[in-house]
């Protein structure tokens, strides 16, 4: 099985529409696993019936249980994230502040404070309309991406993968730099970079790409809107040779795109080529 | 010298696992006494963060001269290994672990 | 008056709207546009300007110190980010997994583990035309992006006075960066395109702005690309439409090479007025 991971760095590049699009001609072969769970919209097009769901635990959360709580406030004092503070009287934790370090509950001589999982959303199991199955996930509000939540959709989409015999493993990689997509990239054995030319779009492509060497992955790179800037877009290609990047395809600038994306369709006649030579 | 393999099985007919702080298991093969002793990695790799330095201690603890993975590993699991001294070999993550050990021995494989 | 620039997904104009809507509000009052988005910062290809001043930002992460150390691993067992190692006879710290907590410096009775400042990014004051820019940027492979955003809007707070209109360019999604660029803004402005992945991204930033309790509108980028949808939605959940930014390839490609557009399009100038205006109505009230 191959597993190709699609990234971008910066967001609105058409990531998510041509994973899409690879997906819905890869049809029953593939497994498309969507790590991009800040921005999840591969659901909005391949319409995935969110057939089996588990929730998802990431990271602790503090606890103050308050009829053991006697309020010294000594958790107060060494919490570096104001995550703990007065209400009524009372100490109690801000969730959304807390960043789970579990120092408050090593200094309470009450045994008052837990740490305990925090639910940081759901991941699901589906088969899309176009045949293949996909594995995505819904994070709740200031909740993180994490490298763990990566890792677990992924590890879900290679175990369909594996029982049913899937010969590729589409990934919908994360956006930045950080963590999860440095997890979406782990295991992949192709990197596809989308990027358009504009100088955000090749600034955050030189970046993303740092992370991708770091990995010794073979990466490949599609310029969408490719007409907009002739002169950054040959700036793109530039650094594509410099850094031996495979360019895979350009493509021009195309209502049609969005208006695929707009009626929930995928924009299949583009892409058939990137994905031959891709796999 | 103790090879560690990063494995998707506890088992030498396994196929290598390309990652190498989230592998799902280590296989070490000493060379010397020809045996085999198995590492169950599964419970580093559901860590939010850090399972790539959680990784090369295990194999600090397992006293491994030389790893052969895929990707290879992260900054922070280098930093570590550096400090073993440990030799790393990448490239691997498409081979079974037999395919894997001879490519080793024949110095096809690339190190890192 | 601080207002937070954001959007639930990346990529549907919160730079654009960010620079235009600075740079024009500068031609009439003191601006600062602040860039939060400090793992992806892009507004600085937007507006050239001259380095003020530029300033390393650190975060506090232990350091080990061998001679009073007597390797008892409590700091390890501590630590709840795997950010401490304790590999033959020494403790290796890893700083891109630290979150600042102090628990193993201050828990660790030897005092072993001092804590010392390590540089996480870089900050970076600009006078571009007539606005000032300040730009938070996190080093590659760092993640702890809220600290940055935090001491970058404290930076913000010691350099300008309350006469100063401040916008801020969050960064995208709903996670804690979002949430720590945009919880003291006075009122928030959320940026979407009309299509349905704007508009799914759109319920999800509604959503956490609702929950911070603040103020917002919606400005719709590219409009006339898509649908009727986000306008719908906006009236049915009563959320004000402060703008409607047409949807032209001449502002993709003045976009592309980083250049102002209202500055070349009229039907783009005014819509930037009337969201600087808007903004300003507010500014008014809340001097008042």
């Amino acid at each position: 099985m191959k597993e190709i991971v699609v990234i971008s760095g910066k967001g609105g590049t058409g990531k998510t529409s041509i994973t899409a699009a690879l997906a819905s001609l890869a049809k029953e072969s593939c497994v498309v696993v969507d790590c991009d769970v800040d921005a999840a919209d591969m659901h909005l097009l391949l319409q995935p019936d969110f057939d089996h769901k588990e929730d998802f635990y990431s990271g602790v959360l503090a606890h103050i249980d308050p009829d053991t709580c006697r309020n010294c406030g000594r958790c107060a004092k060494v919490c570096r994230f104001d995550a703990i503070v007065l209400q009524n009287g009372r100490y109690v934790v801000d969730e959304l502040s807390c960043e789970g370090c579990g120092y408050c509950e090593k200094v309470c001589r009450l045994n008052a404070i837990s740490m305990n999982e925090r639910l940081a959303g759901a991941w699901f199991a589906s088969s899309t309309k176009y045949g293949s199955d996909m594995v995505h996930a819904k994070l709740g509000i200031g909740a993180e991406n994490s490298g763990k939540l990566v890792a677990k959709v992924k590890k879900e989409g290679k175990a369909i993968a594996l029982a049913k015999n899937k010969s590729l493993m589409i990934v919908d990689g994360s956006p930045g730099i950080g963590c999860p997509v440095v997890s979406s990239l782990s295991g992949a054995n192709f990197a596809l970079l989308v990027t358009e030319p504009t100088l955000s779009g090749l600034h955050d492509l030189k970046r993303v790409y740092e992370v991708v060497k770091k990995f010794r992955i073979k990466a490949g790179c599609i310029i969408n809107k490719a007409d907009l800037n002739p002169e950054v877009c040959a700036q793109i290609e530039a650094f594509l040779r410099e850094e031996s990047i495979l360019h895979v395809k350009s493509i021009p600038y195309n209502k049609a795109f969005t208006q695929a994306m707009v009626e929930a369709k995928t924009i299949t006649e583009y892409s058939d080529e990137p994905l031959k030579k891709v796999t | 010298m103790k090879i560690a393999f990063t494995t998707k099985d506890p088992a030498w007919e396994s196929m290598m696992e390309a990652r190498f702080g989230r592998t799902y298991y280590v296989l070490v093969f000493d060379e010397q006494s020809g045996q085999i002793t198995i590492h169950d990695n599964r419970d580093i790799v559901n860590q939010e963060h850090g399972a790539g330095p959680k990784m090369a201690k295990v194999m600090a603890d397992l006293g491994v001269d030389v790893i052969i993975t895929g990707n290879g590993p992260g900054e922070n699991a280098r930093a570590v290994l550096a400090q073993m001294n440990t030799v790393i070999y990448v490239g691997a993550g498409e081979m079974s672990v037999a395919e894997a050990y001879k490519a080793y021995q024949d110095g096809t494989l690339e190190k890192f | 008056m601080k207002i937070a620039i954001a959007s639930g997904k990346g990529g549907t104009g919160k730079t654009t709207l960010s620079t235009n809507l600075a740079t024009f509000l500068g031609e009439s009052q003191s601006t600062v546009l602040v860039d939060l988005d400090v793992e992806e910062p892009n507004s600085n290809l937007f507006l050239q300007g001259e380095l003020l001043r530029k300033e390393d930002k650190m975060k506090m992460i232990p350091h080990w110190d061998s001679t009073s150390c007597t390797l008892c691993g409590e700091c390890v067992e501590n630590c709840n980010f795997n950010a401490l190692l304790c590999i033959a006879n020494e403790i290796l710290v890893f700083p891109n997994l630290c979150h600042s907590c102090y628990a193993c410096s201050e828990l660790c009775s030897l005092g072993s583990l001092p804590m010392e400042p390590q540089k996480m990014g870089e900050l970076s004051h600009f006078l571009a035309g007539n606005i000032e820019f300040v730009e938070g940027r996190l080093n590659i492979g760092e993640e702890q992006a809220v600290s940055l955003i935090a001491q970058t809007k404290k930076y913000v707070d010691q350099h300008f006075d309350d006469e100063t209109m401040k916008l801020f360019d969050s960064p995208p999604g709903t996670s804690c960066p979002v949430i720590e660029a945009i919880k003291d803004a006075d009122f928030v402005i959320l940026v979407t395109e009309p299509t349905p992945f704007g508009l799914h991204d759109l319920t999800l930033a509604v959503e956490t702005t609702r929950i911070l309790g603040k103020e917002f509108g919606v400005v719709i980028n590219r409009y006339g690309m898509g649908n009727e949808d986000v306008v719908a939605y906006c009236q049915r959940e009563n959320i004000p439409v402060i703008g409607k930014i047409p949807h032209l390839i001449e502002a993709a490609k003045l976009y592309s090479a980083g250049k102002l557009i209202y500055k070349e399009i009229p039907s783009f100038k005014d819509e930037i007025e009337k969201i600087a205006l808007h903004v300003k109505a507010r500014f008014q009230g809340a001097a008042q």
